[in-house]
């Protein structure tokens, strides 16, 4: 394993700066990772000779001066973000050749900034799931192991589970993921990777496969809080294109990581501690209470009354808008097409052909809860607790700055060892859908590991469009927790 | 709710998603199961509460009315699965 | 005289209510820059966001939410401050996203109403129940193909304006009295072409039947008839179709039907007619939108002079009659082209000369109001002839026909023919004493009781005089000789 591949991306930054070594060379060393680890079937479609001439013209940049604010730095591309002249899939059948004639506005500006994109990264199929296994292009495998037993297979966690395990196998120094109702922060927790959901509207949604409109955020994977911050500030900005684009200044998140949170109040959640919450865990967050409190912050006990309702809320809410969302995939105009004696037949043979069953099932139940006689009771009825739990987070966040939650209820599971019912699946992300209900900023950090091993993640929730404080205390936290363990072998 | 599978056979047809004869049963108690999960909603008091379909900040953006888009008709059709000449192509519909 | 159809079990009433989509006049589409212009090559003016690419967002464009707007307000509507843009989620091969961003619960106008200039001059008020912007859909070709339907997405996003009537038309005329006006209200606001024929404005008709003092029975909707003859045709037809069906004992289904304009028959369209569910919910990628009332004040002060208002001007200002008032300001330019011809001169005259002899040459030229076979300059002149008697009424139409065919001014006409009128009372006199003596036995005949003979001595007296003599003075001279 290269020395270069275990540098954080403000590390190559700066030694790219120093002329210690080359974009290509950095390159290389990551595409060379990339090949001796696709057992860990992290990437869709890889693209060396594009991030080879991408490394080169990070090199001339760099010799001129004209360096971006990412210049050199190899990532993964969640494949969920269209590129232009390179195949999009959202790990679907039904994309499986799309090839899109347009570049999403998030990626685009990464590349703009000079990153070199090294593949694009496996997902949970159209975003929909929590641990990588409904790709349709088989499962992503979590770098990490188990000490106890380090034959089993574990997930990395999902949407986001290609970025987060890439990244966390040293395959890239960062990864876009997306988060809908936490699949960003539920695989850099179950990876130990820092992961970011920005505000809902602080990163532009065109060109980004839609799943729930309403929920969907891009955001970086990292190792580290700075290179976080690093990667955000090269994906956030004002879209016209997007309508719920945030038209907000872009603040300059390195520069809040002032390491001062003396004053600040950080929330504890009582509704946060559900009867079964594992005593790792709770241990995990009390000894980040304890850090933030060394710190010089105060913690706060706050009620977030709605919280249980949450998930619910969001498997009715998500699953409305994925039914209109993938309608468009039919046939018609581009991706899979099975053959109809009919246009309907088409439409239902290619769309069954195509979606698994995570996805039709969403669809489905989506489907059924906008209809006629139920949109009432299911749909509005959400959509009202929605706003409860919005109110909530307002009310609590006139009292505290901060909040600090659990990231996810475990740590990493195996392959194998998930039963029948989806619903056993959707609570992985019972602590982080309330954020996304409510269109905060949400980070998960890395703060210790499980008795076996693996790592777990705290996750800091802030005010709408206050990624920074966030950012601050999550640098705070990860110098405090010291986590410094690798997955065996890196 | 339990649903049946008449149920189940309206929705997917209603979605055009394809499913066979021997999964509606399936497919009928998983929804059921998640519908009977989301229902626990139905014990919160929401009256009064306006329903939330935006967590976004601002007023709806207005584009001023001028030609910046289109004429790329190669670009629109690249990935067709079928066309002829310059359109798309799919099985006949009678009306 | 309300209308009806007899049945055989006695008279029945119908009920129609319309539903006219009408595409705006604006350059881009409605949520995507693409360019809105009919006719183009197929897949020219489509964007991403109208191919519904994966990844893609709408974007509204401004004017028309104005359009909309300036509409509500020239239909006397409400509008609302705060509206929703909806999807109406179906699927079929001409919309792309297997939704449609429309408005559902909360449209940008409320009600309204239409005021109907019926044949026999009198009105007809009929209420409008809504108007709200949704985007159009594709054209699929079934007929370039055995087995397959061509698609072409130019049309797909263009803003429509969808106006719901109420239910409150109760004859085919009555529907085409409605649309005309409605179709001439949209071409004075300049936010509708109204062109039927290229299909910028559909009608989308609601038609059931009842006996007098009965509740609504179920309706049919008969869809996209592109004239309004054949709108007349498919409410007529539909009407008769559903009295035959109760009268046979059966119940009138409800179901969306389609004109055939050959058969002159309504039928039931094939497609997938069970459960029409359109899930619609608030678009998820758009916020509400709120107007403010300086917004819809400032849409208001740029308001042209309505038809419904002009007509009652020229009424007053001109004292026409309603009947020919509502024909001059069907169309805005005909109104103008009117008043500039009627400006200082007899309106009647004007409005005769217009209506008349000149709207006979536009057909005849296949002309339009904006390139008009005659400019309103010149057929004023022509009036101004007229009225100095400098040549007759008559002679005038010559003048008209030369105009028409020349170009020429009339005043240039009348010199270059020697058309001017014979008023010279000296003149006259020796003609009708050189016709009286001529005639010597029908004078005779005349003065016993031969009253019909009269016309004879003016036709001879006009031959005479080449058809110059002004025929007033022909009139009274003649009279006075005759005794």
């Amino acid at each position: 394993m290269s020395e270069l591949t275990k540098l954080t991306m403000a590390e190559a930054r700066e030694g790219l700066k120093a002329k210690r070594f080359t974009a290509v060379e950095l390159a290389n060393a990551h595409l060379a990772a990339m090949a001796a680890a696709k057992g860990l079937n992290a990437f869709v479609t890889e693209t060396p000779d594009l991030a080879l001439e991408r490394a080169r013209q990070s090199d001339e940049r760099l010799a001129k001066g004209e360096a971006g604010a990412m210049e050199g730095l190899p990532i993964g591309m969640k494949d969920l973000f269209c590129t232009e002249g390179v195949r999009s899939t959202a790990s679907s059948r039904i994309l499986e050749n799309f090839v899109p004639q347009y570049e999403s506005t998030v990626s685009g500006k990464l590349k703009a900034a000079g990153a070199v994109v090294l593949g694009k990264t496996a997902l949970d199929e159209f975003a929909m799931g929590s641990s990588n296994m409904t790709s349709a292009f088989g499962p992503v495998i979590n770098p990490w192991r188990r000490t106890s037993d380090p034959s089993v297979q574990l997930v990395p966690g999902g949407s986001s589970g290609g970025s987060a395990a890439a990244v966390a196998a040293r395959l890239v120094m960062g990864a876009t993921g997306t988060d809908t109702g936490g699949s960003i922060r539920q695989p850099a927790s179950f990876c130990g990777l820092v992961g970011i959901k920005p505000t809902y509207g602080r990163c532009s949604r065109w060109g980004i496969v839609a799943f729930a409109s309403s929920l969907d955020q891009a955001g970086p994977m990292t190792r580290t809080v700075r290179d976080a911050a690093l990667m955000l500030g090269s994906m956030v900005g004002f879209d016209p294109k997007d309508s719920t684009s945030a038209d907000v200044a872009v603040p300059d998140f390195e520069a809040a990581l002032t390491g001062d949170i003396r004053g600040l109040k950080v929330g504890i959640p009582k509704e946060y501690r559900p009867d079964g919450l594992s005593a790792e865990i709770s241990k995990l967050w009390e000894d980040g209470v304890a850090m933030l409190k060394d710190a010089g912050a105060t913690p706060v006990e706050i009620s977030l009354p709605h919280t249980k309702y949450a998930l619910a809320t969001y498997y009715i809410v998500a699953p409305a808008e994925c039914s209109s969302n993938l309608a468009r995939y039919d046939g018609v105009r581009y991706g899979m097409r099975v053959e109809g004696k009919t246009l309907d037949e088409m439409y239902a043979k290619t769309r069954a052909a195509g979606f698994g069953a995570e996805v039709r099932r969403r669809i489905l139940i989506g489907t059924y809860v906008l209809s006629a006689g139920y949109y009432d009771a299911y749909y509005i009825k959400a959509q009202k607790v929605r706003r409860l739990i919005a109110d909530d987070f307002a009310k609590a966040f006139q009292t505290v700055d901060v909040i600090l939650t659990p990231t996810a209820p475990s740590a990493a599971f195996g392959l194998g060892e998930t039963d029948d019912n989806p619903i056993t699946m959707w609570l992985n992300d019972v602590f982080t859908i309330p954020t996304s209900m409510a269109g905060l900023p949400g980070l998960s950090l890395p703060t210790g590991l499980s008795s076996d091993g693996l790592p777990l993640g705290l996750q800091l929730i802030g005010r709408p469009f206050d990624e920074e404080t966030v950012l601050k205390v999550a640098e705070v936290m990860e110098r405090a927790a010291g986590f410094t363990a690798v997955p065996a072998g890196m | 709710m339990s649903l049946d599978k008449d149920t189940v056979r309206n929705i997917a047809n209603l979605a055009r998603l394809e499913v066979r004869e021997d999964e509606l049963d399936h497919l009928a108690g998983e929804l059921s199961n998640i519908l009977q999960f989301v229902e626990q909603l139905a014990e919160v008091d929401t009256d009064g509460v306006a329903p939330m379909t935006s967590v976004a900040h601002m007023e709806l953006r207005r584009r001023v009315d001028e030609v910046t888009d289109g004429n790329y008709p190669e670009k629109v059709l690249a990935n067709a699965p079928e066309r002829i000449d310059g359109f798309f192509v799919v099985p006949k519909v009678v009306e | 005289m309300s209308y009806v159809i007899v049945g055989e079990t006695g008279e029945w009433e119908l009920v129609i209510g319309l539903e006219v989509h009408a595409q705006v006049i604006s350059k881009s589409k409605l949520f995507s820059g693409a360019a809105t212009d009919f006719g183009a090559e197929p897949n020219t003016q489509v964007s991403l966001v109208d191919a519904a690419m994966p990844g893609m967002l709408p974007v509204i464009n401004g004017t028309c939410i104005e359009q909309a707007v300036r509409t509500g307000l020239g239909l006397k509507a409400k509008i609302n401050m705060t509206s929703v843009f909806a999807r109406k989620n179906y699927f079929y091969a001409d919309l792309p996203q297997g939704y449609q961003i429309s408005q559902y619960e909360y449209p940008i106008v409320g009600e309204g109403e239409v005021i109907l200039d019926m044949p026999d001059g009198t009105t007809r008020t009929v209420g409008i129940e809504r108007l709200h912007l949704e985007q159009d859909a594709g054209k699929s070709l079934h007929d370039q193909h055995p087995s397959k339907s061509l698609i072409d997405l130019n049309r797909s996003g263009v803003a429509l304006m969808e106006i719901v009537s109420k239910p409150d038309m109760r004859s085919p005329e009555e529907a085409a009295a409605y649309v005309t006006k409605l179709r001439s209200i949209l071409r004075y606001l300049g936010t509708c072409d109204g062109n039927m024929a290229e299909g910028s404005m559909r009608c989308d008709a609601n038609v059931s039947v009842r006996k007098a003092g009965e509740p609504y029975r179920t309706r049919a909707e008969i869809k996209n008839v592109n004239s309004i003859r054949f709108l007349q045709q498919a409410i007529e037809y539909e009407a008769r179709r559903q009295i035959d069906v109760y009268e046979d004992g059966g119940q009138v289904v409800q179901e969306t039907r389609l004109f055939d304009a050959n058969k002159g028959e309504t039928r039931s369209m094939r497609s997938k007619e069970h459960a029409h569910d359109y899930r619609y919910f608030p678009d998820p990628d758009l916020l509400p939108l709120n107007l403010t009332p300086a917004f819809v004040e400032a849409i208001k002060e740029t308001l042209p002079e309505l038809p419904d208002e002009k007509k009652d001007r020229f009424i007053g200002d001109y004292a026409l009659s309603p009947y020919d008032a509502g024909l001059l300001v069907a169309e805005q330019a005909m109104a103008d082209f009117f008043e500039a011809v009627a400006k200082g001169r007899d309106a009647k005259m004007a409005c005769n000369w217009v209506m008349g002899d000149f709207s006979a040459a536009m057909n005849r030229t296949g002309r339009s109001i904006d390139n008009p076979p005659v400019s309103a300059a010149d057929l004023g002149g022509l009036i101004d002839l007229i009225a100095d008697n400098t040549i007759s009424g008559r002679l005038a139409k010559e003048v008209f026909e030369l105009m028409v065919e020349t170009g020429k001014a009339p005043a240039v006409i009348v010199e270059e023919k020697g058309l001017k009128q014979v008023t010279d009372t000296g003149a006259i006199e020796t003609a009708i004493d050189g016709v009286l003596a001529a005639n010597g036995d029908k004078v005779a005949e005349y003065r016993s009781g031969k009253d019909k003979l009269f016309g004879f001595f003016v036709g001879q007296v006009m031959k005479t005089t080449g058809g110059k003599a002004n025929p007033a003075m022909v009139n009274e001279i003649l009279k006075k000789k005759l005794g």
